[in-house]
């Protein structure tokens, strides 16, 4: 690999890096102006004067806002991301299990969904404006175009009430033996694999589409090559940049956007975790959680955006 | 016949003959089919089975709960104390106070000083035995100024708590008459030096020990064998609460065979629920209510003619039939009803467009009155108040209403402006519920209600110890309250919850809170 490339590579990350840093001020600011206090969410509408007081006091909430921005921070570059206000219990230990539920479930869904949505997209570039086409792009929009929560009840209603063949419920814990988990997964993945996929699916149709106008293509079918070598060899090697990109988006939607899947199967991962502290003003979870949504969003973006360097010969081989 | 049906009902809660049988010999004995089947249900539902696990999907849980039972605050944590906590005393079902690690409570002439008995043999789950000084530290860590329990409210009046032998001596700054109700409040679990160790430890002397706290997640149990009235309750081997805070996902889990019941089935779909077989929904009115609160010192509801007239205008039969589906019962402008012991009921309050347009038009108020909702104040507080607004046109008066923003309406709206729609949970007691929300001086009067007649009266009350002229004094506070005050009460609400009927039995319905109380659990067993 080449220096120009390390180089453009190195300056992605730095300005990663730099964006999580701003992302992490605008967080703070964000938890600083919700309505109402922590401890007056915490003890909800049966809160007395006295209690508040003793919470507030407790909370460390009379500190000023930067002084707490400084100490979080700090904390941050140690590891440590500190206690729940609410609970009591450990963030970092928290976040850990939750985490783990949440990329297990996203990678369920990307194994299946990145994978066929490409190889849908394949098969309707080649057999584009037809028949197999117009079937492919119309279950895959029709599938994204009803909200998650009506995909998650109808695979409840006839996989979990009236086949009974898969939880309704998918709670897990660290306990849980990997077979079972996967078939705790099952419900949710399908749903989350059917609002992601017409994405994907449009975006390489659509890219592959575009190259497959240019000279060499026509070259290639002059050449009397089968049109499915085509597209794999000469069309879907030069649109893998804009497919990567969407791909990466997606990706990061199936970690830090399921919440509402979550909540319709129970499931532990990280977008529940969220939003109970936001309606309970739990400052130190809130900004964690959303440190780490940011960096997951901002790495992933960093590889789409290597990948595409990569996958460009003119930045590959400069002159 | 009775003897001999009294008979056959005794050797079917010995286990001696079965349900067949016994539906044939009552038969035998001239006994109709309906008085059989009855008969059977009560005599068989009297004989427990013991093991298996027990699972509930509950709404009400979140990833911020703790253990600590001075934070109970939502459903699941209500719950779930219930299954591992012991307490003092419990209400029961038909309202009667039950004494639990309490064996006796007594009071002085006064009512100033009271002395709690502590039950012996009682184990904690961690081996020890249950003492006096156990349940002083544990009134001592919740009435504690600094404490953030939400039980400190109702133990402020406590001035001092000793423990002396198997006695605990509770003495009081003002008289109170129902001083044993407060210490069935579902935060006052009992735990070994109160919980001032470590009170996330959850060890009590209930009859489940924790073995699973996921908060948000699940929380479950096992049978603690030691546990003292092992008869009653723990008959499942293991419990388990899954939170499901989604409506339709708590009952297709019902449904799928998940779980064994649920709470808070919407009102909407309850007709529903009612068609699914091995289904059945038990509902139960209770405490809570959903006011419309208006101050009495701000203008214009400073009018008593004004106020009069904005009850008048209220149609509570259209509004429980539309917003609570009929799953409720329409209120009568005071915050007690027959869930309370010592209630008397008054004359019901009807709608009334012509008097409450004379009335009206005698405060000399025009032009439209604000009214502030949200869906927060309870579920379908927008619509109702839109019906309001209805039906009080019909008597020619105004009303505009200003929806909310759900998050800080507890802090920005509720008890600061001077109209908005409300909810209240209900207390133990009637003297609680006045004295939080009702009293000159509660910090929550939330319609500014300021009676010297009334709170005289309350205090009263509180120290008398004869329940007979208690009972007058309600009474009398009641007709204040629903003549002169700035509450509207359309409707109280009900406890729906579901259970499968097929796979569970013992359900027995509470107006104290939802899912028994919070017993289900601990006193339902599945069927063999």
């Amino acid at each position: 690999m080449s220096t120009p490339i390390l180089r453009l590579v190195a300056q992605r990350i730095a300005l990663g890096i730099l964006l999580l840093l701003a992302v992490s001020v605008l967080i703070f600011a964000g938890t600083q102006i919700l309505p109402g206090d922590v401890a007056q969410a915490i003890l909800g509408q049966s809160a007395t004067p006295e209690a508040l007081a003793n919470l507030r006091e407790q909370l460390g909430l009379n500190d000023p806002a930067w002084l707490r921005y400084v100490h979080w921070l700090g904390g941050i570059l140690h590891g440590d991301f500190g206690t729940a206000q609410s609970s009591g219990l450990d963030i970092a230990s928290s976040i850990r299990v939750r985490l783990k539920n949440t990329l297990f479930l996203a990678a369920c869904a990307a194994i299946v969904a990145v994978p066929l949505a490409i190889v849908l997209g394949l098969i309707a570039v080649r057999y584009r404006n037809g028949f197999v086409d117009k079937l492919i792009s119309g279950l895959a929009l029709a599938s994204t175009s009803f909200p998650e929560f009506f995909i998650g009840y109808v695979l409840i209603f006839v996989f979990a009430v009236h086949w009974q063949i898969f939880p309704s419920i998918s709670t897990v814990d660290e306990t849980t033996p990997f077979l079972e988990r996967l078939q705790a997964v099952v419900l949710p993945a399908t749903a989350l694999t059917l609002v992601v996929l017409a994405h994907m699916m449009r975006m390489t149709r659509a890219a592959i589409l575009n190259v497959m106008q240019s000279a060499y293509i026509e070259t290639a079918e002059l050449k009397g090559l089968k049109p499915f070598d085509i597209i794999r060899k000469h069309a879907f090697p030069n649109a893998i940049a804009p497919v990567v990109n969407v791909v990466m988006l997606n990706l990061a939607y199936l970690i830090v956007g399921v919440v509402v899947v979550e909540v319709i199967f129970v499931y532990p991962g990280m977008g529940q975790y969220l939003v109970d502290h936001v309606a309970k003003r739990d400052v130190p979870v809130v900004q964690a959680v959303g440190l780490i949504f940011a960096a997951v969003y901002i790495s992933l973006n960093i590889v789409a955006d290597i990948a595409a360097i990569l996958a460009n010969p003119r930045l590959r081989h400069p002159k | 016949m009775q003897n001999e049906l009294d008979h056959l009902v005794g050797l079917a809660g010995k286990g001696r003959i079965s349900r067949r049988d016994f539906l044939g010999r009552a038969a035998a004995l001239g006994a109709s089919a309906a008085l059989a089947t009855t008969l059977a249900g009560k005599a068989f539902a009297a004989t427990p089975v013991k093991g298996g696990l027990l699972r509930a999907g509950l709404q009400g849980g979140e990833s911020t709960n703790s253990l600590d039972p001075a934070l109970n605050l939502s459903q699941v944590t209500y719950s779930f104390c219930k299954q591992w906590g012991e307490f003092l005393v419990r209400l029961t079902p038909d309202n009667k106070l039950v004494n639990l690690i309490a064996e006796e409570i007594g009071a002085s002439k006064d009512a100033k000083t009271w002395t709690i008995k502590v039950r012996d043999g009682i184990e904690f789950h961690n081996g020890k035995t249950v003492g006096a000084e156990d349940v002083a530290a544990t009134i001592e860590r919740h009435a504690d100024e600094k404490s953030k329990s939400g039980a400190l409210g109702i133990l402020k009046n406590i001035k001092g708590v000793k423990a002396s032998g198997k006695e605990v001596i509770v003495s009081l700054g003002d008289a109170d008459a129902d001083f044993p109700y407060l210490m069935a409040d579902y935060h006052l679990v009992i735990q070994p030096n109160g919980g001032k160790d470590n009170p996330n430890a959850g060890i009590s002397a209930g009859p489940y020990k924790v073995t699973v706290n996921q908060p948000g997640v699940k929380h479950g149990g096992e049978r603690f064998a030691n546990y003292w009235r092992g008869d009653k309750a723990g008959h499942a081997d293991q419990i388990e609460i899954v939170v499901i805070n989604d409506a339709t996902a708590r009952l297709a889990a019902l449904q799928g065979g998940q779980v064994h019941m649920i709470n808070r089935v919407e009102p909407k779909v309850v007709d529903l629920v009612k068609r699914i077989p091995g289904v059945s929904i038990e509902n139960a009115s209770g405490k809570g209510y959903y006011p419309f609160n208006m101050f009495c010192d701000t203008a214009p509801f400073d009018s008593a003619d004004l106020r009069m007239a904005l009850k008048l205008a209220m149609d509570r039969d259209e509004m429980l039939e539309k917003i609570l589906r009929g799953y409720g019962s329409v209120g009568n402008d005071f915050p007690i009803n027959e869930a309370y012991p010592l209630f008397t009921a008054l004359e019901q309050r009807k709608f009334d467009p012509e008097k409450a347009a004379a009335l009206y038009k005698k405060s000399g108020h025009s032009g439209s009155i604000l009214l502030r909702t949200s869906d927060v104040a309870f579920p379908g507080a927008v619509d109702a108040a839109q019906l309001y607004q209805q039906s009080a046109a019909k008597a020619g008066i105004k009303i505009e209403i200003k929806r909310e923003p759900g998050d800080g309406y507890w802090s920005e709206v509720w008890n600061k402006q001077p109209f908005s729609l409300s909810y209240w949970g209900g207390r133990a007691t009637q003297d609680q519920m006045y004295a939080t929300g009702y009293v000159s001086t509660a910090d929550w009067n939330d319609t500014r209600f300021k009676n010297p007649a009334f709170d005289k009266m309350l205090y009263a009350a509180r120290g008398e110890l004869d329940q007979d002229k208690r009972k007058a004094i309600y009474h009398d506070m009641a007709t204040l309250m629903r003549d002169e005050g700035g509450l509207i009460v359309p409707f109280f609400n009900q406890f729906i919850d579901a259970a499968a009927s097929n796979k569970i039995d013992g359900f027995v319905k509470s107006p104290i809170g939802e899912m028994m109380d919070g017993y289900a659990l601990a006193e339902c067993w599945l069927k063999a």
